[in-house]
């Protein structure tokens, strides 16, 4: 039992962190919005040749055959930095989920993706707004036939404009038989279920990251901006709302990161029993929950320089609303956590599902 | 990143559900804090833990532990909690004065203090607080005068737990009468029943005596008794208030098991409950989990060689927040029978969260209020700027 990040997972993701400082500050974000495409290609290749595509993807289809936890703190790097681009999804659930698809199509969508900076996207039925399908090489459209995969060119993509400025948002669709299909409707199922896994694992590890960055950005402000005399962060009120921020940020991210330990890289045996699911559910919610709480802290920490432009937490609040609403949202996740509440055994014992071994005790007896 | 438990650690919870299951009293005890004979009922289970060498297994072996790490702490307070084994009546020596030897004491102090802490022939009381120190605990009046080889100790604790019935405690005292605020303090240790101490009780909002008042006028104690060097008594305070609010004395089981006690009284009240009881139940479950994953990482860190510093107050809001947020769920699904005391004919089972609900609220006020600890978050963690 050692719930600790090794050495070389904390370093790949500093490695991430850095780059994301260098490529992904404020001017730049402020550069792009109002793009006509949001997708800074520039950025993206940059990033991608850190090698952070292939985390989740086994080793034989070119990937570094990784699990959740050698990803998780890249996701929320990307959180912190507000990173316009869907690496967290590309990365994190599309190609994982070719990776575990058969044939040719989609080995070659895969190779695309992790050795050309190709980005790939996903209609999944649980987020229904594609991010930034106009920069899609390809898009995986689920259909009653099972998945397929859609060259971006042979899809119809309809601009849904949202609250993000920096993420432009398509719903998209394609004639029945284009592009090639690469799961049946049986194999569908399964993927996309484990997709949606995966993508609530690692969203919330972004609300995490950009709850953090918010809170970050209010003390600096609050040390800075001097009223009656001193600066506001000498007083207790707003040192107290930061304080009650970083509480729930806190007591997030050890959620999100055991929830990241229950995704194992593709094709792997799916979190499918209710206890991690529940575990997963959990983290995205008190990762919302945090990232809500922090956002609307920093704003209030600024005053009207929060409700403008001027600053970036709005771009941190439109985010997180922009966020907390994918993969089910939170009415959707509360059910699963309910579910395993009221119908799996309860204990401190069980904090870990753990496989059964030899020597594994029975579960606690559970006392009326 | 593991989060498997070994073979080992799975024995060794085999091993504690097992004493547990044939140690733990079938009955609950009377309250430590009622009478002096569930005061001594309770003394007596720490002697019998400490028979099986259970008494704090994270200490030293030489001293009544068993050298364990924090995992297998967190394991053993799990099955701990899990069996409905008693509160720990020794709580401020065995989690608080405890470490703090182990850390700043002399070999003298570990030899003398340790093991009669560890069986619990010898109950502690923290004696920190004065009227006019609180929240302001530099503000300490309490004088300890020196006399050759001994201090004479006067002043006025007050809001010392276990006090009533205790044995010892342990004191924070002016060495230097020159001195302000957080110089000048040391941390002495006083037999509750020396010449010169009288307790008064005081009760507590659901009527027991849970902590007194302390006048000392000129108590005698051997210079042996200080804790680390003179004036060093803030410095070594505050590594104990770190253990406080951080880990150990709320361990994550407890939560859990109130947790599962929420979830079992919303079962048995389920047609007169709502989603908002079931959200409220869901909530309880996942801020149990939070926290106890949380310890989990805190301690992976410490193993590491890790410290724990102001992150100690971030621990300290949630578990009294949420305790708080349980045991009002708790009564909301007791609807009328919520204010019913254990004696009410038609009480049932409720009393015990009328009575967690009552304790629960003192949580954000003991250890350092959580206004204070806000204060310590925002300054030391965040870096924000003093008043
Ligand atoms: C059940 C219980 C058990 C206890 N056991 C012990 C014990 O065993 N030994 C012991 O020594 N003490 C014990 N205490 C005392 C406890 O440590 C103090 O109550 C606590 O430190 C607060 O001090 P106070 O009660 O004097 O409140 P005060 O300091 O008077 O505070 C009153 C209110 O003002 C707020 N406040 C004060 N200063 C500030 C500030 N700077 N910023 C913002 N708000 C502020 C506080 O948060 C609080 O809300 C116990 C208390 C309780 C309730």
């Amino acid at each position: 039992m050692n719930f600790a990040f090794s050495e070389e997972q904390t370093m790949m993701a500093d490695v991430v962190r850095d780059a994301l400082l260098r490529e992904c500050g404020s001017a730049a974000l402020r550069s792009r919005i109002g793009a006509v495409c949001s997708f800074d290609q520039d950025r993206w290749r940059k990033l991608l040749a850190l090698g952070v595509a292939g985390v989740l993807v086994r080793e034989e289809a070119g990937g570094l055959g990784l699990g959740g936890p050698d990803f998780v703190q890249i996701a929320e790097a990307c959180g912190y930095a507000c990173l316009p681009e869907p690496l967290v999804d590309h990365a994190g659930v599309v190609l994982p989920l070719l990776s575990a698809c058969e044939g040719t199509a989609a080995g070659e969508a895969l190779a695309r993706g992790l050795e050309d900076g190709a980005f790939l996207a996903l209609a999944h039925p649980q987020t229904p707004w594609v991010v930034a399908a106009n920069a899609a090489q390809a898009v995986v459209l689920p259909g009653p036939d099972g998945l397929r995969l859609v060259p971006g060119a042979d899809t119809v993509r309809v601009q849904q404009p949202g609250i993000d400025p920096l993420r432009q948002l398509f719903t998209v669709s394609a004639p029945p038989e284009a592009g090639v299909r690469i799961a049946g409707p049986q194999a569908s199922r399964t993927l996309l279920a484990r997709a949606a896994e995966r993508g609530a694992v690692f969203t919330a590890a972004e609300l995490v990251g950009l709850a953090q960055a918010s809170v970050d950005l209010a003390v600096a402000y609050a040390k800075e901006r001097h009223q009656f005399g001193r600066p506001i962060g000498a007083n207790q009120a707003i040192k107290h709302h930061l304080a009650s921020a970083q509480v729930k940020i806190a007591f997030a991210r050890p959620v999100v990161h055991a929830a990241a330990a229950l995704v194992p890289p593709e094709p792997g045996a799916p979190p499918e029993d209710m206890e991690a699911r529940a575990r997963i559910s959990h983290a995205l919610l008190a990762a919302g929950e945090a990232a809500e709480l922090a956002t609307r802290t920093a704003l209030q920490v600024h005053g009207a320089m929060g409700y403008s432009w001027e600053v970036d937490v709005h771009l941190y609040l439109k985010r997180a609303l922009s966020l907390t609403g994918r993969w089910g949202g939170p009415e959707y996740h509360r059910q699963r956590v309910a579910e395993r509440v009221l119908s799996a055994p309860l204990g401190p014992d069980r904090l870990f599902p753990q496989p059964v071994r030899e020597t594994d005790t029975t579960p606690m007896k559970r006392t009326a | 990143m593991d989060l498997r438990y070994t073979d080992d650690q799975l024995a060794f919870r085999a091993e504690v559900r097992e004493w547990m299951a044939a140690n733990v009293p079938d009955e609950p005890l009377p309250s430590f804090d009622g009478t002096r004979a569930g005061f001594e009922a309770h003394r007596e289970w720490e002697a019998r833990l400490n028979a099986g060498r259970w008494g704090m297994v994270t200490w030293p072996e030489a001293y009544g532990g068993r050298g364990l790490d924090l995992i297998r702490w967190l394991i053993f307070e799990e099955e701990y909690y899990a069996a409905g084994a008693p509160q720990r009546v020794n709580q401020n020596g065995i989690f608080l004065l405890g470490p703090t030897l182990i850390d700043y004491g002399t070999q003298a102090q570990k030899a003398r203090f340790l093991p009669p802490m560890a069986n619990g022939e010898e109950i502690w009381a923290q004696a920190w607080s004065e009227p006019q120190a609180g929240s302001d605990l530099a503000a300490v009046r309490a004088k300890a005068v020196r006399d050759g080889d001994s201090y004479l100790l006067s002043g006025h604790k007050i809001w010392s737990s276990r006090a009533v019935m205790a044995d010892w405690a342990f004191g924070l005292f002016r060495t230097d009468p020159a001195s302000e605020r957080h110089k000048g303090l040391s941390l002495i240790l006083f037999p509750l029943d020396a010449e010169g101490v009288r307790r008064q009780a005081i009760a507590q909002i659901n009527g027991e005596t849970g902590f007194a008042e302390l006048f000392l006028d000129e108590v005698r104690v051997p210079v042996e008794n200080r804790v680390g060097a003179e004036g060093e008594g803030w410095r070594i305070c505050m590594a104990t208030a770190g253990f406080e609010r951080g880990l150990m004395l709320r361990s994550p089981a407890r939560f859990q098991m109130t947790a599962r006690r929420l979830v079992e009284l919303y079962e048995a009240n389920r047609e007169t409950c709502g989603p908002a009881q079931r959200d409220a139940v869901a909530q309880a479950w996942m801020a149990a989990e939070a926290y106890a994953l949380s310890v989990y990482a805190t301690a992976s860190r410490l193993i590491a060689g890790g410290g724990i510093g102001a992150e100690a107050s971030l621990n300290k809001i949630f578990w009294s927040e949420m305790d708080i947020a349980m045991h009002e769920t708790a009564l909301a699904i007791l609807g009328a029978r919520a204010e019913l005391l254990p004696t009410a004919p038609a009480a049932g089972d409720v009393g015990r969260w009328l009575d967690g609900y009552l304790f629960s609220l003192a949580g954000p006020i003991y250890a350092g209020t959580n206004d204070i600890q806000r204060n310590i978050i925002a300054e030391r963690l965040l870096g924000l700027p003093r008043a």
